[in-house]
Formats: structure tokens, C-alpha cells, sequence
């Protein structure tokens, strides 16, 4: 079970927390001025890397908050999380 | 030691006397005898014994039959790794404990098991027969006899093999212990109390580490306890131990003994499981499953000593030679009168020694190796024993035990004229194999170690290191020092230490398989001996093109029994490596995965069963209703009530009766199950309108809307109420089960798209208790009781919530309806709602209003075509294909799934739309999730239109009614399909989807 920290309430189990899916894809202003492609795009593609991923995850069992966290999908580590809207923080592959 | 000319029997008349007990040695409590059964037979062991040991110690060798061939088995191991001696422990009542191994069970008085896998007895039984059929049952037998005809599998063949096969039998009880589960934090857990554990607990507790050690053994010291002749820094190892112990008591250490680390999860997150013996007049846990998060984990879990593939290695009496050892230095007992040692490498010498000064008759030592890579056997020599270098062993002898072992001398990679060496045990020894298992399961890599024949860790994986034995470092010395380095540097340290202790030679020469002189079609020589695996299988799976590990694994299913391979993979992988003439690591290992050993379901599941294993949420009306005996429905964790039967009422009859009176008259229904959500803030009503296909900009105050929520790829979601309480306040309701669902989804946008918006967002469906009235007298049920509200349809019309009293309670109002009738939904504090309930239901009697649930209120809404979610919507539909296009708010420039709904599969001709179904027959009721289809007679398999969604007898129509989703359906109003029933097929009339009342005029009132 994964150790998550929550930027809100600190170290947690990962069983009070959800998992997201990929961080920082924001829903575009007006979605009626994207083709078909461009909103399938946004809808269902996903980068699903093997190595560094940013993602959302929600403290739905604590303060029911979303937040982003930047995990190593290879090893599991999370190497940083930080509130929604806050820029994904520069961590390379494989440097924690 | 002269051995004597002929062997004694081993049964006793009369009293057990342990005819294999040694006369002194041994960690046992020779003071507390303890009497126990086995296969009913009552026999005598010593505080200390394991199972295992006190069976040895009473002569009892054959112990138990195999898997497949059935062939008689006994001890091999004398730990967690034991494949054979496999039995069940029966207790009182339902306790029975299918498949423990008797090596790792402490004896206690009175214990009662029994063997596994024979009929009618051990020693007669029947599915003998299987190891005379063995050669018609190699490897993948069963992919390739059971294959034809494909429809005799479920019906013939697997019965048959499942009655035949399984290990033990599963209690049929529930079972009677009770199970503890304990969370616990430390900087370092130490998996393993051997002497690298103990040295690296030592380190880590010096240098203040908060350090937790666990030992599946209930003595610490592993391979000390049976090593007779080990001394640490020049005291004797028992001696080491007390001190050490004495030492890491002081220091707060925690000490699990009986305690088996099985699993490391993410992020050092360890599974414990403690086994905790029972104490007289105490009401403990039979076990404690324990879940630490360890900063850092030392894994000290040892090595595992590899059994000799030689034909009959599997024959009662032979066993692993280090196990012979534990068996006469640690419980005093003798494996046998007259030993014989087979080995290939050097660690059997010391074995031989220890025998023989712990009073244990050694014939033979025979080694596989020349003499010349052989240590010196003069010591072995001077005590009488025979040693014969460069033999191989050809086969052995004996039924329920071994009473000889065939060896011959290796000429030229072959063997020679065999001798019969006469024996009641055989020590084999076949090398180590370092116990990776946790390190693999942390995800640690693994590197193919040459000189020692092994896979050993590569590297570490954050936060976890291995030591001693477990990567390869078998001396005593440097294990210790090992150990210690270990502990120190995962407490934060670089020291070292080292430590003084004999010499272990440890060093050998893999063979992988031993040469014979006999039929190799008929020769069995078992690699796994818990799964019945031969080197023969493994060489006609590698015949067959299976050369990936994984593929032979799974084919020959060796290392696929519950002690995975601890005593076999590295034979096996030997044997495929050999067979196929490529280097070890170039044929790779299989991945261990947790649990290291059997972990009980009643440790995993903890005290989460019955009443506790999943809340129960009940309704404001349920104590009510349950004393007059209604029947419930689980809806997620809500109970609700289905219906009220009357005294000899049947369910059916009950909901006709529900339904009519509900049109006539009225009813009372318990709706607090309702999803609740209150939003408040500036923005609430902006907020709404994004979540919302509606527009909520005309809604007044006071005022209520039907909501349809979608996801953003367009699928209906959820629905419900929205109620605007005050330009800043709205009163939203949700489905029952999609309550947490919706309150996410409108977190998450609320949070993460637009936390610009004043918007704040609370759950309060456990804060309203909600008590439907409706139906012609709901009005004249209510009115008297309301306060502060005035209820004449001007000023509360159909669609609109006040806020007032309701028999003095603070109530939120709404008059909606999902039956079609006029009426209300009364929100009162949950605490009121069980008065209400009663006052309502009270009260409404003498008006003819009836109690209904949701068994009625189904029927009721169908028969008005209103749609639930979730039963006429599955995820892949959209608001036109329940015909709701007309709820989406004009202009509306984007809300959540809008664009969604131009894509261009929801704009195809042909999706499924929401219609109603009449059978010919009225007194026919659908199935839900029939299909449908135009014509019977077509071909299979057949053009399938869709399916019936909704399906009741209605009492107020006369007739059954149906609700489904068809393609094209608006289409098709009128025209005839078919839908599947039970027995076949039956034409159904196609109709718009209401019943009752098609304008909707009753909820005007």
C-alpha cells in the first residue's frame, strides 16, 4: 500500500485516497470550437507513461480534496505532490 | 557405530514409547510430555516438538500421500518450506485447519490431526493407482485428454478431476477463532532471527533505531538452534542468543516470535502474521495479522536447502540433510538407526558429524563429486562411516519407508555396477538456494551468482536490504558481520563488526539430475514434490517447446504449489538450463509473490465478518417496519423495505395491493435513502448549470426542477431534484447509489476546473430523514400537520419546496412526485424521522393512505415511464435515448458532457431509444434484460435490437408492463418485436413508454 502525502493533512495510507487518472489536463474553455478529434483527444487520450507521471489523486477518506502527485509508475515512488493548480514541479526521470 | 543386521519394527505394542526419541539432547522439555493423535492414533511428544518431530520421534515417517500420484511421503524439511507433510488439524467443533505443515505446527497436548489425499486410509488408497498409471499421466495430461468434446468439460471432465484432486478439505463450519489485525510503525523491521537478523537488530537498536524483529520460528537463533557447534566470539551460540536477546530487550526492541513476514506491499508496507498459541483460560486471537510501515527493511530470511533428484528421492525416511540435523540437535530425535548421507557438497560432512555425536548410527556418506573436490573424510571415516566419492544414487527402496538406497560409481558421466547400501533414512543434500522471496516481492532484481549456484539479489530496492544467508552469505562469520552492517546502515550507520565463529563450508557442485541405470521412461525422480513434478515432465515439457520458465512452470505446474517452490525452483530451472544447454540466467526465474507462506483468510479478514463486514445503513422507518416483519432489499448498504405485507399476505399480493391503494387513496413511502446535496455560495446557481443539462437561470426561489446529470463523454449519470432554496442556496437530491459518485464529480469540477466559483458543496443525505406522501389524500394527510406553509397550488404548486413545520419539526417541503400522484417529500431532521414515519402512517390510516415500498414505488414510477438510472440507463446512454433532448437548457453555451453530445456516435442513426413493450398476453411479465428481436425465425445468431429494461405486473393498468431500450424504438412505435423468455420467444407491441395518465395531470392534484 502506497505512502501518500496529502498537501493538506500530511503522510496518509493509500487507502483513504482515490486515484484520478493524469494530472494537468485542463478541460478547454469553450469545448464547442474543438473537432471531434481534438475533443476525443482531450476526452480519452492519455500518456500513460512508464516512468514519471503526474496525476490526480483525492483525499476522499480525509479532506475529500483533490491534489497532483508526480510518481514513478516503475517503482511506485512518489516524488512529490502539490496542490491542483500549482505547476507541475521539474523532477526528471529517475532523479527523485 | 555399528548399525544393527536387521531393522527393528518400528510399531510398539501397547504404550508409544518414541522409539526415536535420542536418550539426551535436544531443546525440548523432556519434563512435559504431551500426548496427541494422528489418524486417530494416540502417541507421546515433548514441549517443544514440532508435529513433525514428535511424528519422527514415534516412528511415524510416512506421513502423508502426494498430490497427484498418491504416492506415501514423508517429512522432507523441518520448516515453512516443507512440501510433504501436509495434515489437518481438527479441533472442537467446526475448527479444522486443512493443509498445515507439520513442520511448522508446535506441538501441544491433545492436538488431533489427521493426513491428507488418500481413501479409504493411508495406508490403503485407492488413487494408489495413479502413481501404476503415472506413466499415462505426465506433464499437461490434462490439456490433452480433457480437450474433446469442449461441452464434456464442465459437465464430465472437471467434476470428475476436482473430486479427484485438492489438497485437504476446507472446513464446513464457520470458523470458531477469532482473529486480531494490529497496525505498528518502526525505522527498521528485521524479517528473520537466524544470526544476521539478530546481528542486524543488535546494530540497528545501538544506534536508537525503533526496530521490530520477526522470526516465523517460536525459538530465535534459525540455524543456531541446530547447530551444536557453533560459537559466536568464542561463547557457545545458545549462550550468543540469551545475551543478544537480553540485549534487544533492554533497547525496547519488538520481539515476534511465530511471526511470518509473507508479504512487502508499496512502500515498505509489510503483512505480518503472527501465530499465537493458546493459553489455558485465556480468550486470545489464534492469530494476528500485523501491518507495519517500516521506514527500512532488513530481509535475514535465510537460505533453503535443495533436495537430490535422483529416481525414488521421494520415499518416506529421505529427507534434507540439514533438516536430519534439526531433527537430532534440536528436538533429539533420530531420523533414523541407520543413516545415509547422500550429497554434493560440503555442508553434508558437518551434518554427518553432528549425527554421530548427537548418538545418530550414520552407515554411509556418499557424494556425487570426485574425490579429489571432496573434503577430507577421515574424521567420518575414523567413526565408521562408509564414504564413497564420485557415486550416484540410481534409486532407493521401500514402501512406507526407505529401506535402502541404490548407489553406484560414476564412470564417465554414467553409472556402474549398484550397490545397495541397507538404510532406514537418507540425509540428501542437494546445495542452497537463498530465500529472495521478499526481496522479489519489493521488486528487488536478481543476479545469477555462478560460484554459488544461485539468484541472488542484484541490488536493493529503496528502502530494503538483504543479509546473510538470503543473498548468498552462508558462513557464520560473515553472516553475522553481514547482519550487522545491514541493521547499522538501515538505522542510518556505515559501522562494521566482525565476529569470530568456526568455519562453515558451504560450498558444492549442482547436479541436476542424478545419473541412473534404469528405464528413464519409468524412472521418477521428483524436482517438485508437493506438486508431483518429475525431472522427466520437465524434460517432456521442454520436448514439447516449452522453453520460457514461465511456460514450463505453468505446464508442468512445478513451483506452483503452496510452499512455491522453495525446495525446487533452482532444481528445476537447473534442469531446464542443463536440458536446453543455455546458462541459467539465460533461461530466468519466475517471480515470487506474497504470501512467503499460507496466510488463513480469518488473518486477512480480521474482525470484518458478519455483522461487520460491511455497514449497514438503515432507513429512519426500519425498526418500525422490521417489527412487523417487512421484507428488505440490500440497495448498496441500505436496507430498504420492499413491501408490507399483511398477515398472510404473499409479496405479491402486498405490492398490488400497495399500488392500488397508492392511486386511490395515497401512501406513505420512506425516501430518506435519497442522495442530498446541499450548494451554497454566489455561484451556486452558475455552478449548477455547468453540472447540469438544465438551465437553472428561471428557476425562482422556491421553486424545483428535474436535473439530468451527464458524464463528460455525454452518458446519463445521475438525476434528481434541483430546489432553490434562496438565490444562494439550492437543495439537490441524487439517486440512492449514486450519491458519493455525484458529490465527486461535482467536487472535482468545482476544485480543479473552476475554483474560481464561490460554490460550496455538502453532503446531507444522512441529515434529512424524507418521508414521501403521495396520491389524491396527500394533501388532506399533510395539511393539518403543516405549519408556517401555505399548501393551496397557487402558492405551492407541483414543483416547489418551502421550508416551515410539519407537527412542530423544522421541515423542508417539496411537493414533487415520482409516482405520478400529487404529493410531497417531507424533509425533517433524521432524528424525526422515525416520529414522522410513525405519525404519517398513523394518521393516514383513517384516509386510506397505506404504507408502500420499493418494490410498489417501482411499479408505480414505471407505469408513468419515469426512468431510474441505472436500470434504464447502463453508462452508454444518452438523454435522447430516454427521450430527454427536451431537458437541455436552450442556449446553453457548454456544460458537463455537452460537447459530447456531438460526437458522432451519438448522433447515429440506429441507438437504442426508450420505448414501452405490451405483451400479447397481459398476465405474461417480461424478464428484465430480455432481449429483443424482429424476427424469431432468422438464423443464429440472431440480429439482437435490445433489451427490456423495466418489467411489472401493474395493478393499475391490469396488465403486465415493460420498459426496454430498442434500437431505432421511437421508430418503431407500434410495430411488433419478439422478446426471449425462458422457454422461447414472445411477440411484444412496441409502445410509447408511459401507461398511466399519459398528460400528467394527476400531480396537479
Amino acid at each position: 500500500m502506497l505512502l501518500i502525502t496529502c498537501p493538506y493533512c500530511g503522510e496518509r495510507p493509500e487507502i483513504e485516497f482515490r486515484g484520478g487518472g493524469e494530472a494537468h489536463l485542463a478541460r478547454p474553455a469553450d469545448p464547442s470550437q474543438l473537432d471531434d478529434a481534438q475533443w476525443a483527444a482531450f476526452l480519452f487520450y492519455r500518456t500513460n507513461p512508464k516512468g514519471v507521471h503526474a496525476e490526480r489523486w483525492l483525499h476522499t477518506h480525509g479532506c475529500q480534496r483533490w491534489f497532483n502527485a508526480v510518481r514513478d509508475t516503475v517503482s511506485d515512488r512518489i516524488l512529490a505532490t502539490y496542490r491542483s493548480g500549482e505547476p507541475r514541479p521539474a523532477i526528471e526521470e529517475g532523479k527523485p | 557405530m555399528n548399525a544393527p543386521k536387521r531393522l527393528q519394527p518400528f510399531r510398539l505394542q501397547g504404550e508409544h514409547r518414541q522409539p526415536f526419541r535420542l536418550s539426551q539432547g535436544g531443546l525440548i522439555d523432556r519434563g512435559t510430555p504431551l500426548s496427541f493423535t494422528f489418524n486417530g492414533e494416540r502417541f507421546t511428544g515433548y514441549a517443544g516438538d514440532t508435529l513433525a518431530s514428535a511424528l519422527l520421534a514415534n516412528g511415524r515417517v510416512f506421513v502423508g500421500r502426494s498430490f497427484k500420484y498418491h504416492r506415501p511421503r514423508g517429512v522432507l524439511a523441518h520448516g515453512s518450506e516443507e512440501p510433504n507433510a501436509l495434515v489437518t488439524l481438527m479441533g472442537a467443533g467446526a475448527r479444522s485447519d486443512p493443509n498445515t505443515r507439520a513442520t511448522v505446527v508446535e506441538l501441544h497436548e491433545g492436538l488431533r490431526a489427521t493426513s491428507q489425499n488418500h481413501w479409504p486410509s493411508l495406508a490403503f488408497d485407492v488413487g494408489a493407482v495413479n502413481d501404476v498409471l503415472s506413466p499415462l499421466l505426465p506433464a499437461g495430461f490434462y490439456y490433452k485428454t480433457f480437450m474433446w468434446p469442449p461441452s464434456f468439460w464442465r459437465k464430465v471432465y472437471e467434476p470428475a478431476i476436482r473430486a479427484a484432486a485438492g489438497l485437504g478439505r476446507a472446513p464446513d463450519g464457520p470458523d470458531p477463532d477469532r482473529y486480531q489485525q494490529r497496525h505498528a510503525h518502526c525505522d527498521v523491521l528485521i524479517a528473520g532471527g537466524g544470526p544476521a537478523g539478530l546481528a542486524a537488530a543488535l546494530a540497528a537498536s545501538a544506534a536508537g533505531a525503533r526496530v521490530i524483529l520477526a522470526d516465523e520460528q517460536p525459538a530465535w537463533g534459525g540455524s543456531l538452534l541446530h547447530d551444536a557447534a557453533a560459537t559466536i566470539d568464542g561463547q557457545p551460540a545458545a549462550a550468543w542468543i540469551a545475551a543478544t536477546l537480553g540485549m534487544l530487550r533492554a533497547r525496547q526492541v519488538t520481539l515476534l516470535s511465530r511471526a511470518t513476514v509473507f508479504g512487502l506491499f508499496g512502500h515498505n508496507h509489510a503483512g505480518i502474521l503472527e501465530r499465537v498459541p493458546a493459553v489455558p483460560g485465556r480468550d486470545l486471537p489464534r492469530e494476528r495479522l500485523w501491518q507495519v510501515r517500516a521506514k527500512e527493511i532488513v530481509v535475514a530470511a535465510g537460505a533453503h536447502e535443495r533436495p537430490l533428484v535422483f529416481a525414488d528421492n521421494d520415499r518416506p525416511g529421505i529427507l534434507l540433510a540439514d533438516s536430519a540435523r534439526a531433527y537430532a540437535v534440536r528436538y533429539g530425535v533420530a531420523p533414523g538407526r541407520r543413516v545415509v548421507v547422500a550429497t554434493c557438497g560440503d555442508a553434508a560432512y558437518a551434518v554427518a558429524s553432528a549425527l554421530a555425536a548427537a548418538g545418530v548410527g550414520v552407515a554411509a556418506l556418499v557424494d556425487t563429486r570426485p574425490a579429489a573436490q571432496c573434503p577430507d573424510a577421515s574424521a567420518l571415516r575414523k567413526r565408521g562411516m562408509e564414504v564413497l566419492t564420485g557415486h550416484t544414487i540410481t534409486g532407493s527402496e521401500g514402501r512406507e519407508r526407505v529401506t535402502a538406497l541404490l548407489v553406484a560409481s560414476l564412470i564417465g558421466g554414467k553409472a556402474g555396477a549398484v550397490r545397495r547400501l541397507e538404510c532406514d533414512a537418507v540425509a540428501m543434500h542437494g546445495g542452497w538456494t537463498p530465500a529472495v522471496h521478499l526481496h522479489s516481492q519489493a521488486r528487488g532484481k536478481l543476479r545469477f551468482d555462478d560460484a554459488l549456484d544461485a539468484f541472488v539479489p542484484a541490488a536493493d530496492p529503496p528502502g530494503l536490504r538483504s543479509a546473510g544467508a538470503a543473498r548468498g552469505v552462508y558462513a557464520l562469520a560473515e553472516g553475522l558481520a553481514d547482519g550487522w552492517q545491514a541493521g547499522g546502515a538501515a538505522a542510518g550507520g556505515t559501522g562494521t563488526k566482525t565476529f569470530a565463529a568456526p568455519a562453515s563450508a558451504t560450498s558444492f557442485v549442482p547436479v541436476r539430475v542424478l545419473p541412473t541405470d534404469r528405464d528413464p521412461a519409468r524412472v521418477r525422480a521428483f524436482v517438485d514434490f508437493q506438486n508431483d513434478v518429475t525431472a522427466r515432465d520437465i524434460g517432456l515439457a521442454l520436448r514439447e517447446g516449452f522453453e520460457s520458465v514461465e511456460h514450463v512452470k505453468r505446464y508442468t505446474t512445478t513451483g506452483m504449489a503452496t510452499d512455491q517452490g522453495k525446495t525446487s525452483n533452482m532444481n528445476a530451472l537447473g534442469l531446464i538450463a542443463t536440458q536446453l544447454g543455455r546458462p541459467v540466467p539465460a533461461v530466468g526465474t519466475t517471480t515470487f509473490r506474497m504470501p512467503y507462506t499460507p496466510v488463513s483468510f480469518g488473518a486477512l479478514i480480521g474482525a470484518h465478518r458478519g455483522a461487520l463486514f460491511d455497514p449497514v445503513r438503515k432507513t429512519p422507518s426500519h425498526e418500525w417496519a422490521a417489527a412487523r416483519g417487512a421484507p428488505f432489499e440490500d440497495v448498496g448498504q441500505w436496507k430498504r423495505v420492499l413491501a408490507f405485507p399483511q398477515p398472510g399476505e404473499s409479496l405479491h399480493a402486498a405490492v398490488h395491493r400497495e399500488c392500488l391503494a397508492a392511486r386511490a387513496a395515497g401512501g406513505v413511502f420512506d425516501a430518506s435513502t435519497l442522495g442530498k446535496i446541499e450548494v451554497v455560495g454566489t455561484d451556486a446557481r452558475e455552478f449548477l448549470n455547468r453540472m447540469y443539462i438544465n438551465s437553472f437561470d428561471k428557476l425562482a426561489v422556491g421553486r424545483c426542477r428535474y436535473g439530468l446529470m451527464l458524464r463528460e463523454d455525454g452518458y446519463v449519470m445521475d438525476d434528481g431534484i434541483v430546489a432553490c432554496l434562496a438565490e444562494d442556496r439550492f437543495h439537490v437530491t441524487t439517486t440512492t447509489g449514486g450519491a458519493p459518485r455525484v458529490l465527486m464529480q461535482m467536487e472535482d469540477y468545482l476544485q480543479t476546473e473552476w475554483p474560481d466559483l464561490q460554490v460550496r458543496l455538502t453532503s446531507v443525505t444522512e441529515h434529512y430523514a424524507v418521508m414521501a406522501v403521495q396520491g389524491p389524500h396527500a394533501r388532506a394527510l399533510v395539511a393539518p400537520l403543516i405549519g408556517g406553509i401555505d399548501l393551496a397550488d397557487a402558492a405551492m404548486p407541483h414543483m416547489s419546496v418551502s421550508t416551515g413545520r410539519v407537527a412542530d419539526i423544522p421541515c423542508r417541503l417539496f411537493r414533487v412526485s415520482f409516482t405520478g400522484e400529487a404529493g410531497y417529500e417531507i424533509n425533517v431532521p433524521w432524528g424525526y424521522g422515525a416520529a414522522l414515519w410513525a405519525l404519517l402512517v398513523g394518521r393516514g390510516a383513517a384516509l386510506g393512505l397505506i404504507p408502500y415500498g420499493t418494490d410498489a414505488m417501482h411499479v408505480l414510477r414505471a407505469e408513468r415511464g419515469y426512468i431510474i438510472v441505472g436500470q434504464e440507463t447502463d453508462g452508454t446512454v444518452a438523454p435522447d435515448d430516454v427521450g430527454l433532448t427536451g431537458m437541455i437548457g436552450k442556449g446553453k453555451r457548454d456544460f458537463v458532457g455537452k460537447r459530447s453530445l456531438g460526437r458522432p456516435d451519438l448522433l447515429a442513426a440506429g441507438r437504442k431509444q426508450l420505448v414501452g413493450l405490451l405483451t400479447e398476453d397481459p398476465a405474461l411479465v417480461l424478464e428484465e434484460g430480455a432481449q429483443l428481436v424482429a424476427d424469431p425465425n432468422q438464423p443464429v445468431p440472431m440480429t439482437m435490437l435490445g433489451h427490456v429494461t423495466s418489467s411489472y405486473a401493474s395493478a393499475t393498468c391490469g396488465r403486465s408492463i415493460a420498459l426496454a431500450l430498442a434500437k431505432d424504438g421511437r421508430a418503431r412505435l407500434g410495430a411488433t418485436l419478439h422478446a426471449t423468455t425462458p422457454t422461447g420467444f414472445t411477440p411484444v407491441k412496441v409502445v410509447a413508454p408511459v401507461f398511466f395518465d399519459p398528460e400528467g395531470k394527476r400531480v396537479h392534484g
